[in-house]
């Protein structure tokens, strides 16, 4: 089940030695290696298969809940605020609605919102870090300025600001205000990279045999200077979701009838007292869907940058 | 030293004006017309609405808006909002209350986060240490607006109702102790950090030679530690520390909702759907700022702590 994850730090490997390492290798790349450390790691066993539930939770919400939360005949305001049992597992919220059944929907918004931000800041981040750290001078400049001044700007507040001009909130605009103002750590990351990559003899080699700008950039520079960025990466994620659920929170993130835990988390709050469980267990689900991403991201930093141990 | 400062400030004006722009673009795309949001549902005299956009230069393009904000923000001029009160005065007090907040929170994170790796370090290895580390992966993880609440229930109100009153709930009426379980709150994931940096650094500095030397000619542990480790340490953390001052006061907005303290965030909220832009604008022109003279003063400080660095 935990393979599904991997593909993205194991594909460089194949094409030079055929198929994946079963043994100990003994010239490995640091790709195989990674992923020989990584299936030892008891941190990394346990951050997939949280991983494995929670994204089975987001495809497949009917596996676990038989409520549709969705639909309003489930929510009968005659059972507001009911406690935890056997009809309604973790109780109902204010509208007496089922909160299992609304937690467990909440899992996708989630995780769409942090797989594609992520996605989005690696790619964008990662390009221009890329480009702007091979061919360095005024256009790695203009790129750099460019990033300090989003750097600078605040993100929670900046992402506020983003979202309330678009006026709704959906999964894509929430994404879209969050990477506007994150690719800039992408992209630092990614160019210092870069640019130790590329004073290396091998670059020096191949362009010493006349290969292009861009193969030596696909080629020789990319899958030497990508272990980084896939490591903060992993780690943003589970940040990415968490400022999903504080702007969702603030009112202007995802919005009813949509399902995020930051919003059932702001709902509940006028109630926490009489109902704290209509809060705890959204902020529950929230908390370990971050932990396990964040653990991923510790497991593959230790196994691909054995310095930072 | 003097020529270094000049030209790391001259370096930020580039930073400050482009972020100021783009965030005056962005208030700029905001939906609806401050002029008539000021009236309400009333009808407005066209008039009135005729002297008001040309006082507040509505009808000139944006870029032309935007010179006439920076031209007075230079000469420290932060505008008036359309309701005609000074944004200074508006974001003083504002500022203060999320100074106070960012600053408990420094201070809680450096005296708790130093404290805990320093600890950690020194019991390498054993429980202790597995212990700190595995918590500093939940404190990581958890985010602010789960530990706020869950601390607001439990030390807030349960142990209110077991008589012991330490923490206010909500507001700032409290004087400094409405600030502390809010700055523990804003302050917990970068506590976790500074834990992991201390001890990380430290186990590392614990191999070097030259504490092997300090050891090796009797010199008390708590001076090793304190005078040769610590100090040497210190680098990394003070970069941290520095660096974060702007991260938690530009974070802050869901640590102060969730304890109902007036800071810059609920201003800016509001001032966002007033659409009061120069409020917004300078809300955040001074934030950046903060980051920018903050990581100015940790790069100065290296040279105190390290005297092999110098600036020409």
């Amino acid at each position: 089940m935990s393979e599904t994850l991997i593909p993205a730090a194991d594909r460089p490997e194949k094409p030079q030695d055929g198929g994946p390492a079963r043994r100990p290798p003994r010239s490995a790349s640091l790709w195989s290696d990674a992923w020989y450390d990584l299936r030892r790691r008891p941190l990394f066993i346990g951050s997939a298969a949280l991983i494995t539930v929670l994204i089975a939770m987001a495809a497949f919400p009917r596996l676990f809940s038989s409520v549709n939360p969705f639909d309003a005949a489930t929510c009968r305001l005659e059972d507001t605020r009911l406690g935890m049992g056997a009809a309604h597992w973790f109780g109902t919220d204010n509208l007496g609605c089922d909160v299992y059944a609304r937690t467990i929907h909440g899992a996708r918004n989630s995780i769409v919102v942090g797989v594609s931000t992520t996605a989005v800041t690696a790619l964008v981040g990662g390009m221009l870090g890329l480009i702007a750290g091979f061919t360095g001078g005024a256009l790695d400049t203009l790129v750099s300025r460019l990033a300090e001044i989003f750097f600078a700007i605040p993100s929670i507040l900046g992402a506020l600001l983003i979202l309330a001009v678009f006026r709704t909130g959906n999964v894509w605009t929430v994404m879209l205000a969050m990477a506007v103002l994150t690719w800039p750590m992408t992209y630092r990351i990614m160019r210092a990279a870069v640019i130790t990559a590329r004073s290396q003899d091998y670059v020096l080699a191949a362009r010493a045999l006349g290969a292009s700008a861009w193969r030596i950039m696909s080629r020789h520079i990319l899958p030497n200077a990508i272990a980084p960025v896939i490591v903060v990466a992993t780690i943003n994620l589970g940040y990415f979701i968490a400022a999903e659920a504080g702007l969702s929170f603030l009112g202007v993130g995802l919005r009813s009838p949509d399902i995020s835990w930051g919003l059932m988390i702001s709902d509940a709050r006028e109630r926490f007292l009489e109902a704290p469980w209509a809060l705890l267990f959204p902020a529950a689900f929230l908390s370990v869907t971050v932990l396990a991403f964040i653990m991923l991201g510790d497991a593959v930093r230790d196994a691909l940058d054995p310095k930072l141990r | 030293m003097g020529r270094y400062i000049i030209r790391r400030l001259l370096q930020a004006i580039p930073v400050l004006l482009g972020a100021t722009l783009l965030i005056y673009a962005v208030v700029f795309a905001l939906p609806g017309d401050p002029i008539a949001a000021l009236a309400g549902e009333k009808r407005i005299d066209p008039n009135i609405v005729a002297i008001l956009r040309e006082q507040y230069h509505l009808n000139d393009p944006f870029l032309v808006q935007y010179w006439y904000y920076i031209t007075g923000l230079v000469g420290g001029d932060f505008g008036t909002t359309f309701s005609g009160v000074g944004v200074d005065e508006i974001i003083a007090g504002k500022f203060q209350v999320t100074i106070n907040l960012a600053v408990t929170a420094l201070v809680l994170e450096a005296v708790i986060g130093v404290g805990l790796g320093l600890f950690a370090a020194l019991r390498r290895g054993r429980a202790s240490d597995s212990l700190i580390l595995a918590s500093t992966l939940v404190l990581i993880s958890v985010p602010t607006l789960v530990t706020g609440f869950v601390l607001q229930l439990l030390l807030g109100v349960k142990l209110k109702q077991a008589g012991v009153d330490l923490f206010p709930v909500a507001g700032i009426s409290a004087g400094w102790r409405s600030y502390l379980l809010p700055g523990f709150v804003l302050a917990g994931m970068s506590i976790a950090y500074l834990t992991r940096l201390t001890r990380n650094s430290l186990v590392e500095i614990m191999r070097a030679d030259y504490i092997r030397t300090a050891v090796a000619k009797g010199l008390p542990r708590s001076r090793v530690i304190g005078r040769h480790a610590l100090r040497n340490a210190l680098i990394p953390l003070i970069t941290y520390l520095g660096a974060d001052l702007g991260t938690l006061m530009g974070g802050a907005v869901i640590t102060e909702t969730i304890f109902n303290l007036p800071g810059i965030g609920g201003q800016l909220f509001s001032s966002v759907y007033l659409r009061e832009q120069p409020v917004v604008v300078g809300i955040v022109t001074v934030l950046v700022l903060i980051y920018i003279l903050a990581n100015l003063v940790v790069d100065l400080l290296y040279a105190v702590l390290d005297p092999r660095i110098r600036y020409e």
